[in-house]
Order: C-alpha cells, then sequence, then structure tokens
C-alpha cells in the first residue's frame, strides 16, 4: 500500500460531478448525494481512503464519521487498495444454500486468495457481497462492480478467471 | 387527545405519541435499550415489542404511534415470547463477562437478561469479538465486544452534543461503533454517552475499575462550575469522592452533565491538597520556609495579623478577594468580617474590568427567566459569550431549541462554532461590539419609525446589524442574553444598557448568563462593595496592606492577574483560604478550607434557584468548612454577631427565603446609552477562560486537564493579521500587554476579526498579561 498523504483534494472535474449529483436534491439536503460522491470519488481515486472520505465530507458539509458509516455499509465501496479485478461473490442465504458459498471457495481455491485479500500479481481480489437482488440466478458475483454474472457453476467461474487473466490491458470498469 | 389501553389500563395521551408514551405515563416498564426519552427513535433493538390488538405481529413500543382506542398487551404470551425472542438474539455476539464488566450491577442487559433471558444458551458457534477503540481520557471504549448496537451514543452526539463524533460503521454481525479513523472524542457533553450507553460498552476512563456500584453510596449535591446550577448525585465509597453523576431534574441540566461537571471531582483526590494550617515563617537562614500548625495556632497567626494591620492601617488596608464559586454562607461570613474590621473592600467579581454599572442597577442581574424557559424561545441574541465552553448545557438547551426553530444570532468578538444552526452572526472586535449593539437598537427603532436617543444619533445600521434586528423583532417569545465576555467587556456597563435599549424596544427580556456556580450568591451575600470600598480592580491596583483570598486564585482568576500577583506579593499579611496548596509565593498563611463536596452550603444559580447542599465526605485531613474557619475567626477578632453554632444558624441569616431572593431580581440598570466610541487601534486582545481552567477544582482534575479543550493556549489570529505581521502559522510569537508578555504559538483562525488576537486567559502560559481585552502586540519572538 503506497503512503496516503495527510490532505487530498478532489479533482476539479470530480467535483464537477458531485455538484451535478447534488444537484438532484432541495437544497440543504446535499448529503443525500453522498452515495455517488463517494462512487465519484473511487473511481478518481481507485479507493476510499481516510483523506479521500474527509475531502467527500467536506464537500458535503456532512461528519467525517457519517460518511465513514455508509462507506463501510456498502460493500461496493473500497476501503483498501484493490487489485485490477475485484470479483464480489454473493453469500447471503438464499445465495448461499444456492451454490454461493461453493463458488467463492472455488474461486478462492483458484486464485489462490481468500476473502478480502488480492493476489500477488495485483490482478484480482476477492470479495464477499451481501444479496444483489439475484437470488434466483444463484451463483452471483459483480466484476469490479459493475459486471453482473449468473448462474456461476465452477466451469463458468473458471472461464471468467480465464478471460480476464487474458485480458491484459483491458481497463478496468 | 386520544386514549388507548395498555394491559387493561386506560390512558390518555396527545396526538403523536407513541405506545411508549403511554407506558411511560402509566408507569407500566415495557423493557427497552436503544429508546431514550430525550433521543429520536430508531427503533433499532426491538426490545420493547408488544402486543397489539389486530396487529399480526408483536409492534415495538418506541415506534409504534398510539392511536385511539388501541389495545396493547405487554406482558401477554406474544409479548414475552417475542421480547425472550429479542434478548436470546441480543445475547448471541454479547460476551460473558459481567464480572469483569465495569458496568456490573448497573447494567441495563444484565437487569434484562435477568427477567427475560435463558439461564443457558443455545447458541454454539462462536461469538463475534470487536475490536477496542481509543475515545480520548474520558470515555474508555475498550471492550466494544458488549455493544449492542442501540446507536445511543451516536444519537447522543448529533442530537444533543450537536457533533456527530461517533458513527456505527459496517453492517449486520460487522457493525461496529467507532470514531473517524482515529479520532478521539472531544465534544464538552461526550460523559452522557457513557450514562447513556446501556451496557459496558462505554465506560468512564477515571472511574473504571475503582468501585462497584453496590460499594456506593449516593449524595445530592450541586455542580460548582458554571451558573446553571447542576443536580449530581455523588457517588462515595469510605471518605472518598469515586465519581459524579447526573441527578435529573428537568428544570435545570434535564438528566445530563457536562464534563467539568462529572470529571471535576479527580481533583478532590487530588496530591496538591493542602492538607493543614500552614504558616511562612523565617527560617535560620533567613530564607521563608513553610510551616505546618494546629488550626489554633493558624487562626491566632491571622487573627493577630489582620488586628496588627487594622490597627496601624485603618481597615480599609484589609482586602478580601473571594471566588463566586465559594458558597452563600461562606461571602457572607467573609464578607461580614471585612465590614466588622471597617473594611467595605470585598470582592467576587475578579474578571470584570468595568464597574461603571455599580449602584445603577436596580436589583441582581440575572438570566431573566427560569433556565426552562430558554427551550420555549422563538429568538435570542446572545452577546458576547463562548456558550458552549461557559455554559456547556445551556448551549444544548439553546441547540435543541434551534432544532425546533429558535433563531440564534450572535454578537461576539470570536466566530466560534456553537453546533447549533445560527440565524445571523456580527464578528465584531471587542472595542466595536457597543457599536455594533447600537446599530441594531438603531435598526430597530428605525424600522418602528421610532426616533433614536441623542446619543445615538450618528449610527447607521449595517446590513448585518438590520438583519439582526429584524429577525429580534419578529417572533413571540425572545432573549437577548450577555454572556461572560459581555460582563468582563472593558465597556460591560455600555453593552447591559444597549442590550436593555434593545430589549424594551423589541419586547425581549433582557438576560445576563452569570459567569459562575454562585455569582447571584454572591451578590446575595453582599460580597461586594456596598458603602464606597474598593472593587475588585482597584484593590489591586491600589494595594492593600493585607488580604484575605477565598477560594481564588488571583494570578489566574483576576482581570489583570499580573497586578494581582504584584499587590499580593507586596502586602504585609496574605491570608489564603484555599483546599488546595498553592499561593505559595505570596501567602503568608495558607488555611485548608472544604471543596463542595466538604461542606454544607448554599448555591444560588443564574435563575436565582437557591440551592443547598451538604457535604458529601468528610473533610480531607484537616480541613474545616470555610463556614466555620470564618466563623471562629470572627468570634477570635473578638467581633460581635459571629456566635454561629450550626451550619443552620448561618444559613438562616445569610440566605433569605427563595420568595425574598426572587424578588431581588432584577436587570433594570440607570446606566443611559451613551455614545459608542470604537477606541483601540493596534490589535486587541480577546480572551477566553478555557473551560478547564476555570476554576481552582478543574484546574486540577487531571482526566480533563488531558482533553482536547486542555491543551495550552495559541495566539490565535486572522490569516490577514499573521500576514501583516509577517509571521507564519506555528511560528512563536511575542504577546506583550502591560508590563507582562507571553510567547505562544500563532495559529490561523479564520473566526478571529482582522484586527485581533486570541489568547486565553487564566493558564499558566498567559497569566502575565495584563488584563484580558484591550491592545496588545505580537511580534516574533
Ligand atoms: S456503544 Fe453503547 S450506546 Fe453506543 S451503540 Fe453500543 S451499546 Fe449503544
Ligand atoms: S442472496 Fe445472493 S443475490 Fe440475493
Ligand atoms: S426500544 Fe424499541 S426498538 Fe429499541
Amino acid at each position: 500500500m503506497s503512503a496516503v498523504p495527510d490532505k487530498i483534494t478532489l479533482s476539479a472535474d470530480a467535483l464537477a460531478r458531485i455538484d451535478r449529483e447534488i444537484a438532484k436534491y432541495p437544497a440543504g439536503q446535499q448529503q443525500s448525494a453522498v452515495m455517488s460522491a463517494l462512487a465519484i470519488a473511487q473511481d478518481e481515486h481507485g479507493w476510499l481512503s481516510t483523506p479521500v472520505m474527509d475531502a467527500v465530507a467536506e464537500k458535503l458539509a456532512m461528519p467525517a464519521v457519517a460518511v465513514y458509516e455508509v462507506a463501510t455499509f456498502y460493500t461496493m465501496y473500497n476501503l483498501a487498495p484493490v487489485g485490477r479485478y475485484k470479483l464480489t461473490v454473493c453469500t447471503n442465504l438464499p445465495c448461499a444454500l444456492s451454490g454461493g458459498a461453493h463458488a467463492a471457495e472455488h474461486l478462492g481455491k483458484t486464485l489462490g486468495i481468500g476473502f478480502n485479500e488480492t493476489t500477488a500479481d495485483g490482478r484480482f481480489t476477492l470479495k464477499e457481497g451481501e444479496c444483489m437482488g439475484a437470488c434466483g440466478d444463484a451463483p452471483v458475483l459483480l466484476v469490479n462492480n459493475k459486471r453482473m454474472c449468473s448462474f456461476m457453476s465452477d466451469a463458468k467461474l473458471d472461464e471468467l478467471v480465464a478471460e480476464l487473466r487474458a485480458s491484459g490491458d483491458a481497463k478496468a470498469g | 387527545m386520544l386514549t388507548i389501553e395498555i394491559d387493561g389500563k386506560a390512558v390518555e395521551l396527545p396526538n403523536g405519541s407513541t405506545v411508549m408514551d403511554g407506558a411511560n405515563k402509566l408507569g407500566v416498564y415495557v423493557p427497552h435499550f436503544c429508546y431514550h426519552k430525550k433521543l429520536s427513535i430508531a427503533a433499532n433493538c426491538r426490545m420493547c415489542l408488544v402486543q397489539v390488538e389486530k396487529a399480526p405481529k408483536p409492534l415495538p413500543a418506541c415506534a409504534t404511534p398510539a392511536t385511539d382506542g388501541m389495545k396493547v398487551w405487554t406482558q401477554s404470551e406474544q409479548a414475552r415470547k417475542a421480547q425472550q425472542g429479542v434478548m436470546e438474539f441480543l445475547l448471541i455476539n454479547h460476551p460473558l463477562d459481567c464480572p469483569i464488566c465495569d458496568q456490573g450491577g448497573e447494567c441495563q442487559l444484565q437487569d434484562l437478561a435477568v427477567g427475560y433471558g435463558n439461564s443457558s444458551s443455545r447458541y454454539g458457534e462462536a461469538k463475534r469479538v470487536v475490536f477496542h477503540k481509543e475515545m480520548g481520557p474520558l470515555i474508555s471504549a475498550e471492550e466494544m465486544t458488549r455493544c449492542i448496537q442501540c446507536t445511543r451514543c451516536v444519537r447522543f452526539g448529533q442530537e444533543i452534543a450537536g457533533v456527530m463524533e461517533l458513527g456505527m460503521i459496517g453492517r449486520g454481525e460487522h457493525s461496529e461503533i467507532v470514531t473517524f479513523v482515529g479520532r478521539t472524542v472531544d465534544s464538552e457533553l461526550s460523559g452522557n454517552m457513557i450514562d447513556v450507553c446501556p451496557v459496558g460498552a462505554l465506560t468512564s476512563k477515571p472511574f473504571r475499575y475503582s468501585a462497584r456500584t453496590w460499594e456506593l453510596s449516593r449524595r445530592k449535591s450541586v455542580a460548582p462550575h458554571d451558573s446553571l446550577g447542576s443536580n449530581l448525585v455523588v457517588q462515595v465509597k469510605g471518605e472518598r469522592v469515586m465519581r459524579v453523576l447526573p441527578l435529573e431534574n428537568e428544570a435545570l441540566n434535564e438528566c445530563w452533565l457536562s464534563d467539568r461537571d462529572r470529571f471535576s471531582y479527580e481533583a478532590l483526590n487530588s496530591d496538591e491538597r493542602l492538607d493543614e494550617p500552614m504558616i511562612k515563617r523565617v527560617g535560620a537562614d533567613g530564607t521563608p520556609q513553610w510551616q505546618p500548625v494546629d488550626w489554633q495556632t493558624a487562626l491566632e497567626f491571622v487573627a493577630g495579623g489582620l488586628k496588627d494591620v487594622v490597627a496601624r492601617h485603618g481597615g480599609e488596608s484589609l482586602g478580601v478577594l473571594a471566588s463566586p464559586t465559594a458558597t452563600t454562607e461562606e461571602l457572607a461570613l467573609v464578607a461580614k468580617l471585612a465590614r466588622a474590621l471597617g473594611s467595605d473592600n470585598v470582592d467576587f467579581r475578579l474578571r470584570q474590568s468595568d464597574f461603571r454599572g455599580d449602584g445603577q442597577g436596580e436589583g441582581i442581574a440575572w438570566l431573566g427567566m427560569p433556565v426552562a424557559e430558554l427551550s420555549s424561545l422563538d429568538r435570542v441574541l446572545v452577546v458576547g459569550s463562548f456558550l458552549r465552553k461557559d455554559q456547556p448545557l445551556l448551549a444544548q438547551r439553546l441547540r435543541t431549541a434551534a432544532r425546533k426553530g429558535l433563531a440564534v444570532d450572535v454578537i461576539n468578538p470570536v466566530d466560534d462554532d456553537w453546533l447549533m444552526p445560527i440565524a445571523h452572526k456580527a464578528i465584531v472586535q471587542p472595542s466595536a461590539m457597543p457599536s455594533l449593539l447600537a446599530e441594531v437598537l438603531a435598526a430597530v427603532l428605525a424600522a418602528a419609525g421610532k426616533s433614536l436617543p441623542a446619543a445615538l444619533s450618528g449610527v447607521t445600521p449595517s446590513d448585518t446589524a438590520r438583519a439582526i434586528g429584524a429577525s429580534l423583532a419578529g417572533g413571540e417569545k425572545k432573549a437577548i442574553l450577555l454572556g461572560n465576555l459581555a460582563e468582563q467587556h472593558p465597556d460591560a456597563s455600555q453593552l447591559f444598557a444597549l442590550a436593555q435599549a434593545l430589549a424594551d424596544a423589541t419586547g425581549a427580556t433582557l438576560g445576563c448568563l452569570t459567569e459562575a456556580a454562585n455569582s447571584l450568591g454572591a451578590e446575595i451575600a453582599g460580597a461586594r462593595p456596598q458603602a464606597g470600598g474598593l472593587n475588585a480592580q482597584k484593590m489591586l491596583a491600589d494595594p492593600r496592606r493585607a488580604y484575605v483570598v477565598l477560594h481564588a486564585e488571583p494570578e489566574f482568576d483576576c482581570a489583570n492577574p499580573l497586578a494581582a500577583r504584584a499587590a499580593l506579593e507586596k502586602a504585609d499579611l496574605v491570608v489564603v483560604m484555599s483546599p488546595f496548596r498553592h499561593a505559595e509565593p505570596y501567602a503568608d498563611v495558607l488555611l485548608p478550607v472544604a471543596p463542595f463536596t466538604e461542606t454544607a452550603g448554599t448555591y444560588i444559580n443564574c435563575e436565582g434557584r437557591a440551592q443547598r447542599f451538604n457535604g458529601v465526605v468528610r473533610p480531607h485531613k484537616a480541613t474545616r468548612p470555610g463556614w466555620k474557619v470564618l466563623r471562629v475567626l470572627g468570634t477570635l477578632l473578638g467581633l460581635p454577631g459571629f456566635d454561629f453554632e450550626t451550619i443552620d444558624d448561618v444559613r438562616a441569616w445569610a440566605v433569605p427565603p427563595q420568595d425574598t431572593i426572587t424578588a431581588k431580581l432584577n436587570n433594570r440598570t440607570r446606566v443611559a446609552v451613551a455614545a459608542p466610541v470604537r477606541s483601540a487601534n493596534g490589535v486587541e486582545r480577546v480572551a477566553d477562560v478555557p473551560i478547564y481552567f476555570s476554576d481552582a477544582i478543574v484546574r486540577r482534575a487531571p482526566s480533563l486537564q488531558r482533553t482536547a479543550d486542555a491543551r495550552p493556549p495559541r495566539a490565535r489570529m486572522h490569516p490577514t493579521l499573521l500576514e501583516r505581521l509577517g509571521i507564519a502559522e506555528g511560528a512563536q510569537v511575542k504577546v506583550k500587554q502591560g508590563r507582562g508578555e507571553a510567547v505562544l504559538a500563532a495559529v490561523v483562525d479564520a473566526g478571529v476579526p482582522p484586527g485581533v488576537v486570541r489568547v486565553a486567559a487564566a493558564h499558566p502560559s498567559t497569566c502575565h498579561l495584563e488584563g484580558m481585552t484591550g491592545t496588545v502586540t505580537v511580534e516574533r519572538a
């Protein structure tokens, strides 16, 4: 993990995007934009370090610890640096009973890492996710928060890993 | 109104009430954890499940709105089963460590587990573990595994303290209470989080593991640190004060306590206590030596010394400097003693610098209304106050009222964050405060089509003044409150006169927050000049031959600490009555007198409420209650009228009945409004009295001294001033005032007006500066 500076300022572009989010809510309700603001900040910095959350808190005039509450509630926010591909497997009860737990285990074995760990080459991070509202498609997983993969049998998981390994320098979503 | 029935008993409730309100009204106990009558409803613990007619499932009493005709059962089969189920869930992750838990014996979870839990657990899997947290010197969060996620502590911060310092991160089984990455909890009300925490997750760091609740005797007392007079339960083991908790009094402190009132007791057990009377004698080698003596010797020495000074130089050569934290009885006796010796030089207003209002008032200055009425104001203008730090729980009242629509306006020389919405504020240098108030008055009069008093003819209101005026002109219940800084201001009498004129013009009530726990008691006791005697300032400017110092530390407590020091050092005889060993450089006799926990006494708070208290422990070693010492001294001196036998005798003489006190409260002053003069060119000083340096007791309370509020003062300046002076942030600067100077670190503070340096008073590093206000010079050190 590289050293994190004490204070970070978000880029003008990020701030402008956050302003657009704030504008969606009534005046004085800028805190409602906290989830999108965190997402924007994460897109810019890769993960939400303390100073990044501080910057979001300052921008939205809310207590830093309240930003922290949100950032820790949702598994899509990264509170530590992650690999190029973050694989988030749902292990909530309905999924767990329909192969989700097994899928996670299989992925872990294939990649040689546990939950919240990153492969030595920095390519994969494995995460445990909460219900994605797709219980019927179990096992399900998300690649980099944005690509949803359903019915992930062992074979499909192996295929996915192979694809991502091969995808070389393709931009992380 | 609506009527519901709980367990067969009918109760009438206002619309918008919950089932829990009904149960409370009926005195029916519904088990609960997250519900707290002063906090918002979270409904997250589910302990309060009850059966409601026609509802298919049990409902949480705290969050279920009462509807007319609703029937509720709190003890039915369904309700009990639900409550037992919730308890079983709560205990799944709760450690079974009550024997080593500091909360043991006073834990809601422990109590409710006895009533609703099973004697053994069906849960055999691993329990979760939550890491401990560092929250600062007052709150211990060493055992967060015990937390049941009720979020009371979080809501307390958000809603009462006004600052969200704790939050709950994660979700589900991974939820934990944290501060934001490594920060401490710095609120001046933080100790209340320990009280609201229903389990042993948040505990008192100073108290932890020092006693079990059932070993403690509980004794009532009154807090000595601010003008609210919070009610206390002092918990005692043997002859030692172990802990202080709030005694609920809805009219004053509600169920809260400021950290100052809660943790200051540590000083009472400190090794800085004075054990026995001491006399300074010149030793064989010519250097002064402190000699412990018995009371007889000490008092004879004092009586002889006082007699001698009075005989040689007259009664007026004696001065009495008393702290307004002394009891009314002590203050009345010390004033009587001085007058009987022929001196009217008695004063408790040690930090005051403008005495032009003396003799002009029609009564004793007070809050102008009961404390509880602050909660129902629509408009308030606070003038010259460090509200949050001077009267933390009055600030809390205004904060809570502000959430319900109170518009708070401020005229102050610093822009401190009061953690409440401020409608309008004017932040100006101290010398400009009277003219700003005059502008507001001018704006109000102009808007009402009335003419200005002649003295204010040249005044034209600024936009801010107009806005404040308009705000005050509106609203039904309104008040103008003068804070400690207004009282200590060099133009205090003008601020008062202007505030009175403004109150008259707007129909607002004029109130004084009043400086100390017993400022009003000191007035009742006559502890200020009554017949042309010297006030606190003059007594020091024109030094006396002898001084009696009661509970005060003049080197910190006086407006001009340097002058105080010099006068005391020069005097022939200085008698210091204090619970602590101090004043050695200038005192000749040290008499150990009891602090509030070791003597009976009466404090009169800002609303004029006389509150009696008794000693809760025996006095430390040879310490004696101050009233006894003064009584014996009076008798030894052969003065008439000192033959009191008991505290009740003293009280009957010194403290009038409540209605007599109430009848004396009056904020009218005859001081006429004068044309404001904007003097002071050069840099002006603003001095706050930091919350944990306000009196002799808190200065010696070790845990409070480790908080953020107790950090040494720095020279706070507006960025433009720093730039003008060519000083970098963090550099050492020399602040000179009068003959004194202080070397401090400079810090940028945009909340200080451009021509002002903020340097706190009452601290060893700044007690060589002359005066709390006035012009200073700042230069690179
Ligand atoms: S620390 Fe105490 S008050 Fe705070 S959530 Fe946990 S149990 Fe409740
Ligand atoms: S439980 Fe996995 S998607 Fe719902
Ligand atoms: S007290 Fe009602 S849910 Fe906690």
